[in-house]
């Protein structure tokens, strides 16, 4: 079984213990690829769209996505990084990462902010970005492009691109990164 | 961290998180609306029972930055003029209901002595001779930040040489500043008469020299104080003008400062006596940096001590029955 420390990973700092692969790094590729032929299919090409990886999951995710959507699309998309700490309702749960800082460099007003998260949960992740987004400005449409979808929401708030649903229990972890996704729980 | 007493109950590394955390409320104190819900709902209470301009201001927008409710209470427009007592009036503070008080005192010692009784999360926003820990963290990101852009990165003051030049003996921000610098790694040498200079420098991480001229030319910061009158009692200084003449930052000495050099001062400035106006304009200055460090650094302290999602400790991890994503 591969243990992995999940270092200063929210919300926790104990040892995440898979116990089964969801999906291997080509499988992850696979549905990168596809969520950003979705996102171009939806909005009918790129114009006016940007991506907002979520700290410190979603990143690695955003940036792949990008990669992809250029490599489809030939244009450069923009992409942004945004901590959401400030803005949670469940603030004393979390620990503060300071090295994951919010760098959105561009104008999202009158844009189509895509957000990318690794797993979308209670949704409450979800719903700090949308305030967080709509204190710097006023985008035409804001989406949500997840990772993994675990279900288990709390919040009215929905994906519009999904790498992969998966049905957990509460109580279980999903890893997900862009080598491998895998489902465990982590011991403390 | 639940109170904010003094650097010296900080490590090196919670000193470095701070100056990070700064990073991310400059951040956001860069956009259109510089605000974030961070401590809704928190009250703070700014309890000052001495004057201040900068430092009072600075918490007072830090703790609305972060969306935390403000009282401002002076000891001047307040039941103290009719006789009552810190602890009454810190106990009668503490019924009201408040999440953190924000303390400046003229007793060495005031904040750690209240906080037995209060619930609130106590910040030291200066108190006597003892410590003005906040002043300390902006000087630190104030030079952390001009290295940046100068293409040093980084959160330390490694291989830095910075000479506090003053009365270090009254001075609160000479004894966190000595104890933050040092801790971050730089080279602190005090520089100033005999008569300003503590009585032992036992156990201070320092250099003491009472020769200006000696050492100018090999610093990379230097650190003006005030000449605080208000504090000075009896004959320690012939004269305003002697000692800007052996002390001071003066026009002459400008040109013995490196280059790249920064001078700091945590203000007000006596122009004339510490430093000259041509200092104080230079370039090199860094004091109005000092004060716009102010604000970031102080909402960084304040979210630390009222808004902080603790790393979770063993303890804590039966209350957390899910993962919280």
């Amino acid at each position: 079984m591969a243990e992995r420390e999940r270092g200063r990973t929210p919300p926790y700092g104990g040892v995440f213990v898979a116990r089964s692969t969801i999906l291997d790094e080509a499988a992850v590729a696979r549905a990168v690829k596809r969520m950003a032929h979705e996102i171009i299919e939806r909005n009918q090409g790129l114009e006016d769209v940007v991506l907002i990886g979520l700290q410190t999951g979603g990143v690695p995710f955003a940036e792949a996505i990008v990669a992809a959507l250029s490599d489809i699309e030939k244009v450069a998309v923009p992409l942004g990084r945004l901590d959401v700490a400030f803005y949670r309702d469940d603030l004393n749960l979390r620990p503060v990462l300071p090295e994951a800082a919010t760098d959105v460099d561009f104008d999202i007003n009158r844009k189509i902010v895509v957000i990318v998260d690794d797993v979308l949960f209670t949704g409450r992740t979800i719903r700090a970005a949308l305030d967080a987004i709509m204190d710097q400005g006023r985008p035409k449409a804001i989406q949500l492009a997840a990772m993994v979808d675990r279900g288990h929401r709390e919040l009215p708030i929905r994906p519009d691109y999904v790498g992969k649903n998966i049905p957990t229990k509460r109580s279980e972890v999903v890893n997900a990164t862009l080598e491998v996704v895998e489902l465990g729980e982590v011991q403390r | 961290m639940r109170h904010f007493l003094s650097t010296t109950d900080l490590h090196a590394d919670d000193l470095s998180d701070i100056l990070q955390l700064a990073d991310s409320f400059s951040e956001v104190l860069s956009r259109d609306i510089p605000k974030v819900p961070a401590l809704r709902g928190k009250t703070v209470v700014l309890a000052f029972f001495e004057d201040s301009t900068r430092t009072r201001t600075s918490f007072d927008l830090a703790a609305r930055r972060l969306s935390a409710d403000v009282v401002n209470f002076s000891a001047s427009s307040s039941s103290t003029k009719k006789g009552e007592s810190l602890r009454d009036t810190i106990q009668t503070i503490d019924a009201m209901g408040v999440d953190g008080i924000v303390l400046r005192h003229g007793s060495s010692g005031t904040p750690s002595q209240i906080v037995p009784w209060t619930s609130a999360a106590v910040v030291n926003a200066g108190d006597g001779w003892h410590a003005h820990p906040s002043q300390a963290l902006l000087d630190c990101y104030t030079i952390t930040q001009h290295r940046q852009r100068n293409g040093q990165i980084g959160r330390r003051l490694d291989g830095m040489r910075i000479a506090i030049c003053g009365d270090v003996n009254h001075s609160r921000v000479a004894r966190s500043n000595v104890d933050a610098f040092t801790k971050l790694g730089a080279e602190v040498i005090l520089v100033g008469p005999q008569t300003l200079m503590p009585a032992s420098l036992e156990g201070w991480p320092v250099t003491a020299v009472s020769d200006l001229d000696e050492v100018i030319g090999d610093l990379d910061a230097i650190y003006l104080l005030r000449i605080q009158n208000e504090r000075l009692e009896g004959p320690l200084l012939p004269s305003n003008r002697e000692y800007r003449r052996r002390f001071g930052l003066t026009a002459e000495r400008l040109v013995d400062l490196k280059p790249d050099a920064m001078i700091l001062h945590p203000g007000p400035m006596n122009r004339g006596v510490e430093l000259d106006p041509e200092a104080a304009d230079d370039p090199r200055a860094v004091v109005t940096n000092q004060v716009a460090s102010g604000v970031p650094i102080r909402m960084a302290i304040l979210y630390r001590c009222l808004g902080l999602g603790k790393f979770p400790t063993p303890g804590l991890q039966e209350t957390i029955d899910e993962d919280p994503r």
